[in-house]
């Protein structure tokens, strides 16, 4: 397998390290151990992950319809190819990338999938015409991507050079729904294109571009951000030169929720807006006048639109008969709880539940599905893959060696933990109703390729965290 | 920056603790108050899916859960014989609700009650379904079927108990319906026969014995207030009082008449004894004001007036009146005015009387069966109080006794047996047709069986049916039921 290694820049450097040098067999045996261990260990946690997803889809053949058949192979098989296929590519490329990461991401797609599949099942959906059997092709299309990109960007140092066309191609993805022509309105939001044989939301791509944008900008600028600045009330606010890019983030966020009508995107954007910019520049100030800008936009369009006004109408009385009853009200949030507390403590089995009262149940709801069926023991052991990931990530964040690349991984395990919350937070009446899309977990392309992406940004971010030593202090 | 990164991850920690609460709080907290929102479908299907537990007769179900392949719900309710059994059942439907002994016993028939948390449990670790638990009732097949065979197209009620333990072993309330229709998944079938059922004139949704507009006892009131002169110690059975052929009513141009609409026998006084077996109005009457309102009352609410009852189907209290004058306590004491009563509570005056005295809660549960066999309910027999001494229910039943031997009550006459008995025609004012009763126990020395017959719109006979001539015959048919056991 190190024979595989010079093609990576950065061997040479690690090697040159040692105070005398090494003979190569020794560097070889040293080099070897620890990768080969953390790769084991993935797939070790890799097989783990292919038998849960195994075991899901036969529980939900077995509680649904009473039988075992070939599709258990299809979706367990097939996931298992795709990622021990990426598994590969990792010991190729990226050998001492995080050895969890991988694993909970195949975890969390096989438990949707099989959700999914369950749900098709209850409304008699097969063919291509079934969710499950789109969900993986997706998972397919969305893995093939995530590899393409680890076997691309092996260095991501490099995206930081590209951060403006970053910010054009992040925009401009958020915003192409709105063009006419292509732009489709689904239940509501405007956040599709219609690309002739499916449908895509770029705005999922758009936010990883954000993310790269953000990083790369903000390590440049965050002297200036930071240091400069009239002080008023006891907060420094930034020169109005600096204020630029984050006024043009607002207004693309107020953008977002006035014409593309979703707030749950627009909370996104802002939210990963503000953390990076936080870390970035330590000025709490700037996340003051950050939230109180988005909190005030908020506001005046809950006033505004009808539609806002009405999620958090459905938000608060979400049992008053009024919004249960009224159009885009608080039925399909209540129907959810009433999915979630039959499933109760341990769920009612996979396949032996009704998730399929609840519209939407395998997008936008299948945090209810999953809680109905597998019960809050279920639901807690998915929030902790999550709670893990986002860890994973955050903890690239604090070991990195170079900023733009620590501040990446903060923005993608961010944007993942944030649409959790906004996701579960709005099935669980934390916070109004919005319309994003639980990770890996949710039928959706789009959603699919995006998460990928970012498993794979973060791989690469990890695999340089322990492939560097650590030379360089922290500022 | 690790310090902000720090803040960010507890802030990120924040909001991921955030997400356990509100999934606890639903999962765990609410989840008693939203599977009890009327919207939550999940539910019915619940209730649909589970297979409930059967309702028992004599070891053989009278409602049980059948796999029902062709439906969304894995079983269907089905009723052996619905007409004979409906007002004991009820009905099980998807969303009009349940009565009888399946709304009362919902839970366990479910498998849902507290006492069968332990094997629900169980069944989840066995990964088996779990299965509602059985109802065994009190009812005797054969009382029951004799019950409803004697009542024919009549309208009415009958219920039988047994007074030594306040079983039930018949309870008939005609005319019947058929629960299979309301229990059927189509739900706008069962909302038409539901919608048929409820604007029925006959109200066959009520179940007569223990709730619906209630009756006047009429002259089946007059055991108790018997029962309660000679247990006040203030008279006796050869008491006696005037015997005119009219009685006017104090301050009131009303007449009180004897049924024969002549004086009660032959004598110038009658006795108690001799205005019991003859049902004669004018000594009661009388026997009644010199009782007075408090006395009657006292022993109304010992024999179960006014009293809350569930058998386990709630009960409508029956209702002796207050602050009555002298007019309307003359007419109270032999059951006009505005006493109400329950064909349930005049067959529990009688059993307590068969019972010396003592009267036991009248119930219709014998056992609950788990699934496994074991028992998780089997009540013993309760004794609410003993209303009158055993000298008084002595006294009081060699009276009845009277009354169908020599009385007006012949018709319940057995052969070789003591029965003890009382009719009654009550009026429902102007020409409104009589309501007729039997109420009575038997054997006399040895009761084993106390019933009370109610027929409605003088069976038939408007105000001509006599209660001795429809009531009592088929009184005689449900203890000859119970005697030939």
């Amino acid at each position: 397998m190190s024979s595989t290694r010079p093609a990576d820049p950065r061997v040479g450097a690690t090697v040159d390290l040692g105070a005398p040098r090494a003979t190569m067999t020794e560097s070889i045996t040293i080099r070897l151990r620890t990768p080969a261990k953390l790769r084991n260990l993935e797939l070790l946690l890799l097989l783990f992950a292919i038998g849960v997803t195994g075991a899901a889809v036969a529980l939900v053949q077995l509680g649904a319809i009473g039988e075992l058949d070939g599709t258990i192979i299809g979706y367990g098989a097939g996931l298992g190819m795709l990622a021990l296929g990426m598994h590969v590519v990792l010991r190729i490329t990226a050998p001492d990338a995080d050895p969890f990461i991988l694993p909970i991401a195949v975890t969390l797609n096989g438990l949707g999938v099989a959700m999914i599949y369950r749900l098709d099942i209850a409304e008699g959906l097969t063919g291509w015409e079934s969710y499950g059997i789109r969900q993986m092709a997706w998972t397919a299309i969305a893995m093939a991507i995530a590899i393409a990109t680890l076997l691309i960007v092996r260095n991501h140092r490099i995206l930081a050079r590209y951060r403006y066309l970053a910010m054009l191609a992040g925009i401009g993805l958020l915003l192409l729904p709105m063009l006419p022509g292509i732009g489709q309105t689904i239940n509501g939001a405007r956040l599709w294109v219609d690309l002739g044989i499916f449908s895509f939301q770029p705005g999922e791509i758009g936010k990883i571009a954000l993310a790269v944008f953000f990083a790369g900008y903000l390590v440049t600028a965050r002297e200036s951000l930071s240091m400069v600045g009239r002080t008023v009330l006891g907060m420094r606010l930034p020169r109005g030169r600096d204020l630029g890019p984050i006024l043009i983030v607002w207004v693309a966020a107020m953008a977002v929720l006035v014409f593309q009508r979703d707030l749950g995107t627009s909370l996104l954007y802002f939210g990963l807006f503000l953390v990076m910019l936080y870390v970035a520049t330590a000025r709490l100030s700037w996340v003051v006048l950050g939230l109180s800008l988005f909190v005030g936009g908020a506001l005046i369009a809950s006033q505004t639109l009808s539609y806002v006004g009405g999620r958090f109408a459905g938000w608060l009385g979400a049992f008053e008969q009024e919004n249960y009853e009224a159009i885009g009200g608080s039925f399909q949030l209540v129907q959810g709880m009433f999915g979630l507390a039959n499933g109760g403590l341990i769920g009612t089995g996979l396949g032996q539940g009704s998730p399929d009262i609840v519209p939407l149940a395998e997008s936008d709801f299948i945090i209810a599905s999953l809680g109905e069926e597998l019960g809050l023991v279920g639901l807690f052991a998915i929030l902790g893959l999550y709670v893990l990931l986002v860890a994973r990530g955050f903890r690239i964040g604090f070991n990195g060696t170079d900023d733009f690349g620590r501040l990446l991984a903060v923005g993608l395990a961010f944007i993942v933990a944030l649409q959790v919350f906004v996701v579960i937070g709005g099935v669980t009446r934390v916070i109004p109703l919005t319309g994003l899309t639980t990770p890996f977990l949710a039928a959706g392309g789009s959603s699919l390729v995006a998460n990928w992406i970012i498993v794979a940004l973060l791989l690469r971010l990890s695999d340089t965290v322990r492939n560097q030593p650590h030379l360089v202090v922290e500022d | 920056m690790n310090k902000e990164l720090r803040r960010v991850s507890v802030v990120t920690l924040a909001m991921f603790l955030a997400l356990f609460v509100s999934t606890s709080v639903i999962q765990v907290f609410a989840v008693d108050e939203l599977r009890a929102d009327p919207r939550n479908v999940r539910t019915l299907y619940a209730s649909y899916s589970a297979e409930r537990g059967p309702i028992l007769v004599d070891g053989r179900p009278i409602a049980e859960s059948v796999e029902a392949p062709e439906s969304v719900f894995a079983f269907l309710r089905v009723y052996s014989e619905p007409a004979l059994y409906a007002p004991v059942t009820g009905y099980f439907t998807l969303n009009q609700g349940n009565t009888g002994i399946e709304g009362a016993y919902n839970d366990f028939l479910t498998g849902t009650a507290n006492e069968q948390f332990l094997d629900q449990l169980g069944a989840l670790v066995t990964g088996q379904r779990p299965r509602g638990a059985a109802v065994e009732l009190t009812i005797d097949p054969v009382v029951q079927q004799a019950a409803r065979e004697a009542m024919g197209d009549l309208k009415g009620a009958v219920v039988a108990i047994e007074p030594a333990t306040g079983r039930i072993l018949a309870m008939v309330s005609t005319p019947s319906f058929d629960p299979n229709r309301l229990s059927a998944h189509d739900t706008a079938s069962v909302i038409e026969a539901y919608e048929q059922l409820l604007n029925d004139p006959d109200d066959p949704l009520i179940n007569r014995t223990i709730s619906g507009d209630q009756y006047f006892p009429g002259s089946t009131f007059k055991v108790l207030v018997a029962a309660a002169a000679i247990d006040s110690g203030r008279f006796t059975a050869e008491s006696t009082f005037p015997n005119p052929a009219t009685l006017e009513l104090p301050l009131s141009e009303s007449v009180v008449r004897n049924s024969t609409l002549g004086p009660c026998g032959s004598g110038s006084t009658v006795t108690i004894a001799t205005a019991l077996r003859l049902s004669c109005n004018i000594p009661f009457a009388e026997l009644g004001r010199a009782l007075g309102e408090e006395t009657l009352a006292d022993y109304a609410e010992r024999f179960g007036f006014g009293a809350e009852l569930e058998v386990p189907m709630a009960v409508t209290p029956s209702r002796f009146p207050r602050g009555l004058d002298d007019a309307q306590l003359m007419l109270s004491s032999f059951g006009q005015f505005d006493v109400r009563v329950t064909p349930l509570q005049m067959a529990m005056v009688n059993a307590a009387i068969a019972n010396g005295g003592n009267l036991m809660q009248p119930t219709l549960l014998d056992r609950i069966i788990a699934p496994d066999l074991s028992i998780i309910q089997q009540p013993e027999p309760t004794l609410v109080g003993q209303p009158v001494s055993r000298t008084t229910a002595e006294t009081v039943t060699r009276l009845m006794v009277d009354a169908v031997a020599n009385g007006v009550a012949g018709n319940a006459r057995i052969e070789g047996v003591d029965v003890a008995g009382k009719t009654g025609t009550a009026e429902n004012g102007g020409d409104a047709p009589f309501t007729l009763w039997f109420t009575g126990f038997a054997p006399a020395d040895n009761p084993r069986v106390a019933v009370a017959v109610v027929i409605e719109d003088g069976g038939g006979l408007g105000q001509s049916g006599s209660s001795n001539q429809i009531a009592a015959p088929i009184g005689k048919r449900v203890l000859e039921a119970v005697l030939s056991r």
